[in-house]
């Protein structure tokens, strides 16, 4: 399988880790991962709010370039997953669709689909065959699968979960051995637009998230998004501070969990790059 | 507070300018409040989300685009998915933020607009967002100098963070925004 | 009480009761855990097991189930018992199952007696077991002293008069006299106005699907007069009622119309040459005039005018008689006096209608002063194409077009204040329909509406009110108006919006009043007449909220339609034909049997003071003439015992309620 890769600025900064992690284990699983060629931004939140043009052009832009590689483009972070079905939908309308064309000079609308990786992995590659790679289990963690909101909402651009009762994750972390637990707030926001201009309400939306998380018994937590992994586990110090808590829950990308239980070493994984790290507790199960 | 209806209808004019903007029919709503019970964001806001869209019903402009609610709003879609009839609220309050912004109407939540700003223009030099200048960016103009800062080091050390900016494709990106800002 | 019987007369074989020595069952019903799990039962089943005269005791999961009334027959024939007693829930559920067992084993139902031990025993005890226990076996001993006495009893049966009676011929009247004509039977129709149709007349389409209100009704008021099994009576009034169900007398009061019906042809010159002008028109509802002589509308059914005397310039001066002159067919006459007519009927179905609220109660909207605050009715015949405007919105005042029209709902409706806690039911749906309807006629006009909440629950109203919302432009408004008032040819309305909270001042053009709907002021008269209950709000009562919601506590006696409560016209005709399904359900059946638990007159004590006359609610007592004491018709008693207490000497007694049982009944409770 050979797919356009289009990794996002936070997977060629602030979360590395996904980066590595997802491409070690897309390469373990034999998916061909192609990165789309002169990648920019999708122009996440800030573009849509200012300007529904900007919005649907900035993905239009990329999707011309995954066109090159293949009808299908894979990404990883929840946030792009979103901006690119949006543009999907939007530019299936006529009117919107004349007016960008002539915004970027296209002749017609790129015919590519753009799917999250766990879309993939579930329905493409298949969790049985998932298991039969299995080379580790993770030998009963408890995880609490953080879905957030992008991934998994609204219904009409993301298409392959359910919004409220959301399974992808914790189907995949339970076939890995792992134990998801369940909590509430899984589909909660943290607020990931407002992290930097009203990190007040992220902490405290994401204060929130952790509580129930370890009340639910978790051990760590795992997502399928860079900006919710920044905001709980770059901010968990943070949280600890201003709410005088003691959070010390890892917050591992789903594809690290995946990689560990493929048997990929944990520097390719990007494990050492956390800052909430999850040696102490991967040692503790005994998870290589 | 108190509200004027009178045989000058222009008011109700705002109410199409929003339907057009947002492609949505702002009258489906009758006001059950779901969106304002689970929007995660309400405990911050001046009006609740169904209050914004009532009082953008009645024509009431000024009040709408002066609250804090239109730019707290984390376009979670929480709202949008659970709306028994329908109203993409997520999309009402871009749509009001772009109005906004068109009218050039200061944003009551200074820093939320100024980090858009910011974001955007990093996106438009670069092709792709470079964090470390935008963070000193936004701190510098918001006055937060020192917001985040202490976390720098950390991230560095993690390979987290990129000493320089990553230039993509930064021709065709400045041709997106201008043509983008000119519609 | 009417009772059908369960089984054809033939096959009853009455045991012989020649001794008076007692042989009763008693049978305890665990009712599953509702009495067992308060009660012991067992223990209960043994106590009377003792008793003297009990010959058979036993207890079972469910009396009232097939095997359970299967036991208390088999067992009835086998120990040959005379008397029975179902300990079990109250003998509202299942009196009536429990004596037909008995009936099926031969054994006369009136032998057969409850005893709640669950209403009045284990539901309000359950914590207190034992206690239960003993308050079960004392209220069957009570029953117990009552069941040595009862006596066989016989139902009375009487004829019915296969014709029936409705009253009032709005939508409900026709539909149940149409339903009943249809399935064979004579139908007396009386209207006190001089046309039928009622309120639908005046509507101009209906919600929810917007059907034009004349276009349904005339067909169905012309069919009314081209029924030949219905007679007609307009004009006229139901002056008193006696009698029973299957055979009540009624007076009929046909008012002097000062117009032959039979020799009229309904040509209208007499109204077109009537001088006297100009008196508002009561169809128009004050929107329009009329003349002295007039046909309510030009669709009139009977098209046949009537006389106002009250302005007819003839009857004031004692000159003029203009119509006469010009009246070809010689049908005025002026010297009409209204005629009594006699009518005997078996079922009487009561569908007068309602009257909307008047303008007294809101000061504050000042209906009545401002002209251009208008209620429902009058916006109706603002819209009606056969209206003062011929279908055109325009104000009162100046005829002008407004462009502004705010309409409130709950004017009166849900205002405690007011004496009105009721929802009318129909204004939120019809309001929606008003600003729809405006909408279609003044594309640039806006119509806002006050309201507290939005109550569609009718089949296709909550889609209806979202369409006047999201596709009519109509701008919904949460909260009652404080105020109105007139300045600059506007009307001002003070109002608020909870759900923005902010208060709202519209200069309106045109204000329209949904006032609430209220009991026709003659209606508690009438139910005097009928002697039927009404509530506080005039509004007659039906006998059971659920399960009899179309009988009255008076035996053949019936409602149909807002006579009732408040309700819409698919509520209505539903209801009117659910009536008259009641009508043709009693007109077919051969005999009436009636319950024989009556009082019963102890001729040589009664002093005939005449005490249980006045207490007597059903006219059912009266005093003999000739032998000076008081009688029982039994076919009115209703046994309900109120004269037995009134009787000072005990010489009036219910049947199985005597004095001795009762007593004896108390004096093994204390």
């Amino acid at each position: 399988m050979k797919y356009a890769y289009f990794p996002g600025c936070s997977l060629h900064s602030t979360a590395l880790d996904y980066d590595e992690s997802a491409r070690a284990v897309a390469k373990a699983l034999d998916v061909e991962l192609v990165e789309v060629p002169d990648w920019t931004c999708c122009g996440a939140s800030p573009a849509h709010v200012t300007n529904t043009f900007l919005s649907l052009s900035l993905p239009l832009k990329n999707l011309q370039s995954a066109e090159k590689i293949s009808r299908q483009m894979v990404v990883f972070c929840a946030a792009c997953y979103s901006r690119f079905k949006f543009a999907e939908k939007s530019l299936a309308e006529n009117q919107i669709k004349e007016k960008i064309k002539k915004i970027i000079n296209l002749e017609d609308i790129p015919e590519v689909k753009t799917r999250h990786f766990l879309d993939i992995l579930i329905n493409e590659i298949g969790l049985e065959n998932v298991q039969n790679r299995k080379k580790q289990d993770l030998k009963g963690i408890k995880v609490a699968c953080y879905y957030g909101c992008l991934l998994i909402r609204p219904p009409k651009v993301a298409e392959f979960d359910d919004p409220e009762q959301p399974s992808c994750l914790d189907n995949l972390v339970e076939i890995l051995g792992a134990v998801p637990v369940s909590w509430p707030y899984k589909n909660e926001c943290c607020g990931a637009s407002l992290s930097l201009s009203r990190t007040d309400i992220v902490l405290k939306l994401t204060n929130d998230i952790l509580q129930d998380a370890s009340e639910a018994g978790a051990e760590c937590l795992v997502v399928a998004c860079p900006l919710c992994q920044a905001n709980l586990e770059l901010r968990q110090k943070d949280i600890n501070k201003k709410y005088r808590k003691d959070f010390s829950l890892p917050v591992f990308y789903f594809t690290q969990l995946l990689g560990l239980a493929l048997g990929i070493d944990k520097k390719s994984l990007g494990l050492h790059r956390a800052m909430v790290s999850g040696d102490f507790l991967l040692k503790e199960k005994g998870i290589a | 507070m108190k509200w004027l209806i009178d045989s000058d209808t222009s008011k109700l004019e705002f109410v199409r300018e929003v339907e057009e903007e947002s492609g949505i029919k702002i009258f489906a709503c009758y006001q059950c409040s779901k969106c304002s019970a689970g929007c995660p964001i309400a405990f911050e806001m001046d009006y609740l989300p169904n209050q914004i869209i009532r009082m953008a019903q009645l024509g009431m402009k000024e009040r709408v685009l002066a609250s804090r609610t239109i730019w707290l709003c984390a376009g979670c879609e929480t709202c949008t998915t659970r709306c028994p009839r329908e109203v993409d609220l997520a999309a009402v309050m871009d749509a009001l933020r772009i109005i906004a912004l068109r009218e050039k109407v200061k944003p009551s939540e200074r820093d939320v607009q100024l980090f858009n700003k910011i974001f955007l223009s990093t996106v438009r030099k670069y092709g792709r967002v470079f964090e470390g200048e935008m963070i000193g960016r936004f701190n510098i103009s918001s006055g937060h100098l020192f917001k985040d800062i202490f976390k720098a080091p950390k991230l560095l050390k993690r390979g987290r963070l990129k000493i320089f900016p990553a230039l993509t494709d930064v021709k065709k990106m400045k041709d997106i925004f201008k043509g983008t800002e000119d519609i | 009480m009417l009772v059908v019987d369960q089984l054809p007369k033939t096959e009853l074989q009455e045991i012989p009761f020649k001794t008076k020595i007692p042989r009763i069952g008693v049978f305890i019903c665990h009712c599953g855990i509702n009495i067992a799990g308060v009660v012991d039962v067992e223990k209960v089943a043994s106590e009377f097991a003792k008793i003297p005269g009990v010959v058979h005791s036993i207890d079972y999961k469910y009396m009232c189930s097939n095997p359970g009334q299967e036991l208390i027959t088999t067992t009835i024939k086998e120990k040959k018992l005379n008397g029975v007693i179902v300990a079990a829930c109250s003998p509202r559920m299942h009196e009536t199952t429990f004596r037909n067992a008995a009936l099926k084993a031969g054994l006369n139902p009136y032998r057969v007696e409850i005893a709640n031990i669950r209403e009045q025993c284990s539901w309000v005890h359950q914590n207190e077991k034992e206690k239960a226990t003993e308050k079960a076996i004392q209220i069957i001993y009570s029953i117990l002293e009552k069941v040595r006495e009862d006596q066989t009893l016989e139902a009375s049966h009487s004829d019915v008069e296969k014709k029936a009676l409705v009253i009032g011929a709005g939508i409900a009247g026709i539909q149940a006299a149409l339903d009943i004509a249809q399935a064979g039977y004579p139908v007396i129709l009386v209207e006190k106005e001089s046309c039928i149709g009622g309120h639908m007349t005046k509507l101009a389409e209906t919600f929810p699907t917007l059907d034009c209100a004349a276009c349904i009704l005339t067909p169905r008021t012309v069919e009314v007069s081209q029924t030949p099994k219905i007679k007609l009576y307009t004009y006229s009034e139901i002056e008193e009622i006696s009698g029973l169900v299957g055979d009540f007398r009624v007076k009929i009061r046909r008012k002097a119309r000062s117009v032959i019906e039979e020799r009229c042809t309904g040509c209208g010159i007499c109204q077109e040459k009537c001088p006297k002008k100009n008196i508002p028109s009561e169809h128009e509802e004050g929107m329009g005039t009329r003349k002295a002589i007039y046909i309510s509308f030009p669709q009139a059914v009977p098209n046949i005018p009537v006389i106002d005397r009250e302005s007819c310039i003839f009857y004031k001066t004692g000159k003029c008689k203009v119509c006469q002159k010009f009246c070809e067919p010689e049908a005025i006459d002026f010297e009409q006096q209204d005629e009594i007519i006699e009518e005997k009927v078996g079922a009487i179905v009561v569908a007068t209608g309602f009257k909307q609220l008047g303008k007294d109660l809101y000061g504050e909207y000042g209906y009545g002063k401002y002209k251009d605050v208008i209620n429902s009715i009058q916006f109706e015949r603002l819209q009606s194409a056969s209206g003062p405007t011929l279908g055109e919105i325009r104000r009162p005042s100046d005829g002008k077009i407004p462009k502004i029209v705010v309409f409130i709902q709950c004017v009166g409706s849900r205002d405690r204040s007011k004496g009105i806690p009721y929802c009318s039911s129909i204004c939120c749906m019809y309001t929606a329909k008003h600003s729809m309807l405006y909408k279609h006629k003044v594309h640039d006009g806006q119509a806002y509406v006050f309201y507290i909440d939005v109550r569609a629950a009718g089949k296709g109203y909550e889609e209806f009110w979202a369409r006047a919302v999201e596709e009519e432009g109509a701008i919904y408004l949460r909260g009652r108006v404080s105020r109105l008032f007139e300045k600059d040819g506007k009307i001002v309305v003070r109002g608020s919006d909870t759900l923005s909270g902010t208060q709202i001042e519209i200069e309106a053009d045109m204000v329209v009043l949904a006032s609430a709907i209220c009991a026709h002021p003659s209606a508690i008269e009438l139910a005097k007449k009928l002697r039927i209950p009404y509530d506080q709000y005039g509004f007659f009562t039906e006998a059971h909220p659920k399960l009899r919601p179309v009988e009255t506590t008076t035996m053949g006696l019936f409602l149909a339609g807002a006579c009732q409560a408040p309700k819409d016209i698919p509520t209505t005709v539903a209801q009117a034909s659910a009536a008259a399904s009641k009508v043709l359900g009693l007109l077919s059946q051969e005999k009436l049997s009636h319950d024989p638990i009556t009082a019963v007159i102890d001729d040589e004590i009664c002093s005939g003071c005449g005490l249980c006359v006045e207490a007597c609610f059903y006219g059912a007592r009266e005093i003999d003439g000739i032998k000076q004491i008081s009688t029982v018709k039994e076919v009115l008693c209703e046994g309900c015992g109120a004269c037995t207490v009134a009787c000072p000497n005990g010489a009036t007694q219910l049947k199985n309620f005597t004095k001795e049982q009762i007593l004896s009944m108390v004096d093994v409770m204390l």
